[in-house]
């Protein structure tokens, strides 16, 4: 890695040169929420890149400590507020877990149909906003567009489009709603039919070819060091799939293959999301038809009391891999919940990755890791 | 690939895209999602689920069925939710009974999580579908959820 020196230097021209310091972020819509960005640069070629995280701490962990286990769910909603139907199955299997809870069948499949709709609904505005990074404006509504059709479905069954809070320790809070089988099988072959759409109008387009192959260059040595997960550690070939490693719910009964790349640039990252939705489409149609009857929750103490102990769960966000540690002292509130959000790891190798680049590449690259700053910064 | 080649190759990746933002230009009417808001208030109606704002619902009679058994005041995670509660001597059988003098709601602390619904086991509070809610003072939002001289109904055990 080159090391920034602020030294002025005499181009041959007779300029002088000088590197220098630019703030990008914290309000800038390319570090898509409250990011600031430190950049050292010459010209316009990036030498050090510092992220300066903060603006948006909420201390959530701390505030974990003093709620129940069912009011810590919501907070998880927060985090990653893309995934939050993962980031509140995660902590529920957690205190399943810890509790030796078998939830029924019925739940199982239902939270496996909403995580992958989750991870959809992410992808989708994901893709959207990248092309609106990159300059194309197009993508941004039609992204939103199928987006909307699952936030109905949310809202429908869950109440909420954004901040669900649908899973409780023991299963969901209501059963889905009638329409719920309905309005995903509609949406199915609706997706199917606008994929190809999106590989039309952005994955061939010249412009964006030339902004993101070759861009953001992440090895998959690197990405094993940075502790990257999801997309961005499959795209450099790093099989790290927990759904696949770690099945939870009912991932274990669905066939699907876990998508990887080698290239490791920002377009092999851009492949293999697009390429996720399609096996995520994949995961949803086999569930769908065989939602098994039973239940919607088990019933708990009104009062959860874990035992003695630590408990660990992880599951696969949008974004990669999601931890929750618990210790418990064996009272109604945890002792100390630490997450572990795929967001921080994968922002870690920006500074690796961006330097040598210009400007532009940061935008693409940083799109391309696809952060949610309310996940790096709890 | 030549230069000329490459020119080429560019711009027909861009009509590609054009013929498929030209598809809906053309078709603008047909598969347009975009809801009017303010204009189309009187037909727009939201899901039956969707968490608005935790209201009282109230029978003819003035009644509810709150017994202010302060679940809903345990289960909210930061404290939306206020229960003033007095014993109160029953007519019929001349015993002391709790009851609620005020259910104060702070709706501006409220993030809809839906606790308070799902612990409330009088079924007293549900969820209004209403979204349009700025105020000019924050102090509208503390709402106080029983009506004025409103009693529990009768039969609704704690
Ligand atoms: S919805 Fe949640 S935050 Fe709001 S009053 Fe009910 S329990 Fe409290
Ligand atoms: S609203 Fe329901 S939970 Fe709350 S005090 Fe009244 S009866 Fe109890």
């Amino acid at each position: 890695m080159e090391t920034a020196t602020l030294e002025p230097t005499i181009t041959k021209k007779g300029f002088k040169s000088e590197e220098y310091f630019i703030n990008m972020g914290p309000q800038h819509p390319a570090t898509h929420g409250v990011l600031r960005l430190l950049l050292t640069i010459d010209g316009e070629v990036i030498k050090k890149v510092e992220p300066d995280l903060g603006y948006i701490h909420r201390s959530i962990e701390k505030m974990c400590e003093s709620n129940s286990y069912q009011q810590i769910v919501h907070l998880t909603d927060r985090l990653d507020y893309l995934s939050s139907h993962i980031n509140n199955e995660a902590v529920c299997l957690c205190v399943e877990n810890a509790l030796e809870l078998e939830v029924p069948e019925r739940v199982k499949v239902i939270r496996t149909i909403l995580g992958e709709l989750t991870r959809i609904a992410s992808h989708t505005l994901w893709w959207g906003v990248l092309g609106m990074d990159v300059g194309a404006l197009t993508s941004y509504f039609y992204g939103f567009r199928d987006r909307e059709m699952i936030n109905d479905i949310f809202e429908e069954t869950c109440g909420a489009r954004l901040t669900m809070n649908y899973n409780i320790p023991g299963g969901l809070m209501e059963d889905i709603h009638p329409n719920f089988v309905k309005r995903v099988k509609e949406f199915i072959p609706h997706f199917r039919s606008k994929l190809p759409e999106y590989d039309r109008l952005l994955t061939g387009n010249i412009i964006f070819q030339k902004r993101t192959k070759g861009v953001g260059v992440l090895t998959k040595e690197d990405a094993i060091n940075f502790g990257a997960s999801g997309p961005v550690a499959r795209a450099s070939g790093h099989s790290c799939d927990v759904r696949k490693y770690h099945p939870y719910s009912a991932l274990d009964k669905v066939n699907f293959t876990e998508i990887l790349d080698t290239a490791g640039d920002s377009f092999a990252r851009y492949r293999v999301r697009i390429a996720e939705m399609w096996e995520s489409l994949d995961i949803i149609e086999q569930l769908i038809d065989n939602i098994p009857d039973g239940d919607h929750k088990v019933a708990t103490n009104a009062v959860i009391k874990l035992p003695k102990g630590d408990f660990y769960q992880k599951v696969e966000t949008a974004r990669g891999e999601f931890g929750v540690y618990i210790i418990s002292t064996g009272t109604k509130n945890p002792y100390r919940v630490k997450f572990r959000s795929p967001g921080l790891s994968n922002l870690s190798l920006l500074n690796h990755i961006a330097v040598g680049g210009k400007i532009g590449d940061l935008v693409a690259t940083m799109a391309t890791i696809d952060i949610v700053v309310p996940d790096i910064d709890r | 690939m030549g230069y000329f080649s490459n020119i080429y190759h560019g711009i027909g990746t861009l009509l590609t895209g054009m013929r498929v933002t030209g598809k809906y230009f053309l078709n603008a009417r047909k598969g347009a999602i975009t809801q009017q808001y303010p204009d189309n208030r009187d037909t727009l109606k939201m899901f039956e689920r969707f968490r608005g704002e935790v209201v009282m619902p109230h029978d003819e009679n003035n009644e509810h069925s709150c017994t202010g058994c302060q679940k809903c005041e345990l289960a909210c995670p930061n404290g939306s939710i206020e229960i003033i509660w007095d014993r109160v001597i029953d007519p019929e059988t001349g015993k002391k009974k709790k009851a609620i003098d005020q259910h104060i709601y702070h709706f501006g602390m409220c993030t809809q999580c839906g606790l308070c619904v799902d612990a409330c086991p009088s079924d007293a509070i549900k969820w209004a579908q209403n979204f349009e809610n700025s105020v000019y003072d924050r102090t509208q939002l503390t709402r106080i959820l029983n009506k004025p001289g409103s009693k529990v109904r009768a039969g609704v055990e704690e």
